[in-house]
């Protein structure tokens, strides 16, 4: 077995597939389904590069699974690999929520069909709270992270200002706020 | 034609303001659909959410299902390439010189900036979303319990999905 892994060339139905698992398995949170099949069943990446490459999808802004699928296909078969990878992962589940759209269109105004879709909803709104809560219990020891959570979220759930220029105008003062701590210690 | 071209400006802003993934920006969608363009409701769009939640597959698909109810299958093509599209294209010109920086100090300071304001900007998501799906006190009940639920134990999030549109379907919260 090679280390080089730089070096090598997956075939674009390979990706695909690869991929296109991913997408039926991933109910509920792609990343566990992602890790099992990039580093555990396919071993495209070691656990260590893994780990690397999804440091940089969660660093920079947009869906974490798409980003990894660009990135991988790119370095593995270049721009036709990125795209095998990318249709590969949203080809299945698009088909899907489309066609859920088309039968709730088609029942939306049934009684049971509404009460049905407002306890779903009620449950998924349940569903973004822990989601919330488990990104920000890590925060609760750093004083000025807190505060910086704090200031996002009245501006965004508050006064419901655009998110657009709220964050031009916040991602630099956090960003200066983490640095001149940085200097302080 | 008006619609697609909103469609693509709205998911393409998002699509760069996305740090930590979709949920980042679900109520500056919400506000976008619902206040700004008036395209839907703030209950059908809470919907399409929860629906979007329950399916399989990335969870930036409430993208592609905006689309759709606005503009059919083309809409659903315009908003998800548009929510992709941006920020693939930065990924993948930044992924060539992020290895050779992947320790330097600078990386680590706008890590430590942007983590608190995604955890704020999922926080407002949540309390937005709460704000729609509660109408009444039972409603109120279910979500405390789903998110307690989810939060405590290992249960799949599909089956508390399930369970909260069955306790709906059989007239248990109304």
């Amino acid at each position: 077995m090679s280390t080089q892994t730089d070096t090598q060339h997956i075939p674009l139905k390979d990706l695909f597939a690869g991929f296109f698992m991913m997408g039926i398995c991933g109910f509920g949170g792609m990343l566990p389904w992602a890790r099992r099949t990039i580093v555990e069943q396919r071993k495209w990446l070691s656990p260590t590069e893994f780990n690397d490459l999804l440091a940089l999808c969660q660093f920079l802004p947009g869906p974490n699974v798409i980003g990894m699928s660009l990135a991988l296909g790119a370095r593995f078969n270049g721009a036709a690999g990125a795209m095998a990878a990318l249709t590969g992962l949203m080809a299945a589940p698009m088909a899907i929520i489309i066609a859920l759209g088309v039968i709730y269109a088609q029942f939306e105004n049934d009684p049971v069909v509404r009460h049905a879709f407002a306890g779903l909803a009620a449950a998924a709104s349940g569903l973004v709270v822990t989601t919330a809560l488990k990104i920000v219990a890590p925060l609760r020891v750093s004083v000025l992270e807190m505060a910086i959570a704090a200031v996002a979220f009245v501006v965004v759930a508050v006064f419901r200002l655009p998110l657009g220029p709220a964050m031009l105008v916040m991602t630099p003062l956090a960003i200066l706020a983490a640095w001149m701590r940085r200097r302080m210690r | 034609m008006d619609n697609l071209l909103a469609l693509a400006i709205i998911y393409g802003q998002l699509s760069l303001l996305a740090f930590g993934g979709g949920n980042a920006v679900i109520g500056e969608m919400q506000r976008q659909v619902v206040d700004v363009h008036g395209w839907m409701s703030a209950r059908e769009f809470v919907a399409l959410y929860a629906l979007a939640q329950a399916a399989p597959g990335p969870n930036m698909l409430i993208a592609s299902l905006v689309g759709w109810r606005v503009a059919g299958f083309s809409g659903a093509m315009v908003a998800t390439a548009s929510m992709i599209a941006p920020a693939g294209v930065l990924l993948l010109s930044v992924s060539a010189v992020w290895f050779r920086f992947k320790d330097a100090p600078w990386r680590r300071i706008i890590q430590a900036g942007i983590t608190p304001l995604t955890a704020g900007l999922v926080m407002a998501a949540s309390a937005i979303l709460c704000q729609v799906t509660t109408v009444n006190l039972r409603y109120a009940i279910l979500t405390a319990a789903a998110a307690l639920v989810l939060w405590r134990t290992k249960l799949h999030p599909l089956i508390v999905l399930a369970a909260g549109a069955a306790l709906g379907a059989a007239g248990l919260l109304d």
